[in-house]
């Protein structure tokens, strides 16, 4: 994927990002992200259904990075079971600190794949999905 | 001066504009704690040998270098802290806590450091105290009326920063001092971002405590400065008991501590630090505080102007007199504005910058602030105000 197209990608979610908005039903897991070392901070909402997710939802403020990595993450968890989705974040989470990853299982995220070539950018870009991370994991 | 020539930092390719979060330091300042390092390594006021009387004595030289420095009557009202936080926390817990009772008021503003809120906001929990806002004016400053208006019959306090760290505003502190004096209020000020920048005389203010921080100030971190009136700072009781602080101690009720300015200064102290900042000081000096004022709200004067021609600029306190700028760019996160200039080395903060409670005025949680010292120069804003005239600047910041 090119650069221009990346930029592209990251800004469309950045500007209408996915499922912003909290509804604040009794069957969402709940939980807060917030950086210790920057200003970014979400609200984060899921549905489980057994073994699925339902839906994903959020809130906050944040810099271009996480609320892209937000919304795209929505994006490509939503509809997964609990396993795929770990396994997902797991490879996201490689990619994010220079390990081998698959980058199949990635897709859209691969936007962030150099992102590590600006070490303040890690944390916004795995913020909102270590909340979802947290969030199934909880379940196990 | 040729600050290239004793600054190191300044030899690097860093913009660095974030001189309210701390200082540059001078290698005079550096070296003066290499020699005690190297030289003189021993403890303070604790040895019968020629190392320890030398570092005792250059801790003393210190004490009464800040002493002159704040125009404070006597050295012993000087206490060494581990910076402005410790020393706001012991004037408030040490002090305070044991002279106030409930429902009596302690005023302070919105725009204050968290160093300034959280121990009162923690001594309201414990002892039923009142905290209350001073309201500020539509430019965020505060002026006399404002707080006349706010003291009652159980107002006790007023505990206010001298220059703020986002706004930037100088409070008219003499005039304040003298109303609260008057109707038996003491005030507490936090100088972290006044000295060092500006003239601060506590004399003159007649500040009753007055708390600040080496490295703000061209010195090494992890050195503050507790100031009180003497007859306050006797009554002050330590936060922390152990050596250095103490005459004897036979058994519980058979105590006795030691003297001001000891008895507020348990444990071996920074010596290397304190030292270090004397030598800030002997900078600072050479330069004068007034000239360093002047010079930074020329340069900030300077700035403005530069950023007024950018379009998508939004200003919120252009027309305070100072050294500090807090702007965003419209329709971007002050984060990303901060990590797009950080790709040009240029060193700014982004965030709420401690004062979290000033979102309330605001009305926006994050701006980027711009801070400047004597040592940035018209050259290194002319290169901020280039790299923020592009209308790229959400894009370029991605990091792809």
């Amino acid at each position: 994927m090119d650069n221009t197209l990346k930029r592209e990608i990251i800004l469309d979610n950045y500007n209408n990002p996915t499922n912003r908005g909290l509804l604040n039903k009794e069957d969402y897991k709940k939980c807060n992200r917030n950086s210790s070392t920057c200003i970014d901070n979400f609200n984060i909402e899921l549905k489980l259904e057994d073994d699925i997710i339902k839906d994903i939802r959020f809130d906050g403020e944040a810099c271009a990075v996480a609320t892209a990595s937000m919304s795209i993450s929505i994006n490509k968890l939503i509809g997964k079971t609990k396993k795929e989705a770990l396994e997902i974040i797991d490879n996201y989470e490689k990619m994010i600190n220079e390990e081998e990853f698959d980058k199949e299982l990635l897709e859209e995220l691969i936007v962030f794949e150099d992102i590590h070539n600006q070490p303040s950018r890690k944390k916004c870009a795995t913020l909102g999905i270590s909340g979802i991370k947290a969030l199934i994991s909880e379940d196990e | 001066m040729n600050y290239k020539e004793d600054f190191p930092m300044l030899n690097t390719d860093i913009i660095y504009f974030d001189n309210g979060a701390t200082t540059l330091k001078p290698k005079c300042v550096i070296e003066a704690m290499d020699d005690y390092y190297c030289n003189y390594s021993s403890n303070a006021h604790r040895g019968d040998y020629k190392i320890s009387i030398k570092a005792s004595s250059e801790l003393e030289k210190v004490r009464e270098k800040v002493r002159n420095f704040i125009n404070a009557d006597m050295s012993d009202e000087i206490i060494f802290t581990q910076g402005s936080t410790e020393s706001l926390n012991m004037i408030i817990n040490g002090y305070f806590k044991n002279k106030l009772t409930e429902d009596d008021e302690v005023l302070i503003t919105k725009s204050e450091h968290a160093s300034n809120i959280l121990p009162w906001f923690e001594l309201e929990n414990e002892i039923n105290i009142k905290v209350k806002y001073i309201s500020l004016t539509e430019d965020h400053t505060v002026t006399i009326d404002n707080v006349i208006n706010c003291i009652t019959d159980k107002t006790k306090v007023i505990s206010l920063a001298q220059v703020t760290n986002v706004i930037g505003d100088v409070r008219p502190l003499k005039e304040i001092i003298k109303y609260a004096h008057e109707h038996g209020i003491l005030v507490v000020v936090d100088a972290a971002q006044s000295v060092g920048h500006i003239n601060v005389d506590v004399k003159d203010l007649d500040a009753d405590f007055l708390a600040f921080s080496a490295h703000k100030m061209l010195g090494p971190t992890g050195v503050g400065i507790l100031y009180g009136k003497y007859e306050l700072l006797n009554e002050l009781k330590p936060i922390n008991y152990g050596g250095g602080m103490n005459v004897s101690f036979a058994s519980p009720d058979k105590i006795e501590y030691k003297e001001l300015p000891y008895r507020l200064e348990p444990g071996t102290q920074n010596i290397a630090g304190i030292i270090g900042f004397g030598r800030a000081i002997d900078y600072i000096n050479k330069i004068g505080i007034d000239n360093i004022e002047e010079y930074c709200i020329n340069l900030k004067e300077y700035l403005v102007n530069k950023l007024k021609n950018i379009n998508n600029v939004k200003m919120y306190n252009a027309d305070i007199e100072g050294s500090t700028l807090t702007f965003n760019i419209n329709n971007i996160f002050a984060q990303d504005t901060a990590i797009y200039l950080d790709k040009y080395n240029i060193c700014v903060r982004s965030g709420s910058h401690c004062a979290k409670k000033l979102e309330d005025e605001l009305s926006i949680k994050n701006t980027v602030r711009i801070s400047l010292y004597f040592y940035n120069t018209k050259e290194e804003i002319d290169k901020l105000v280039k790299a923020l005239d592009n209308d790229k600047i959400l894009e370029e910041s991605l990091g792809v």
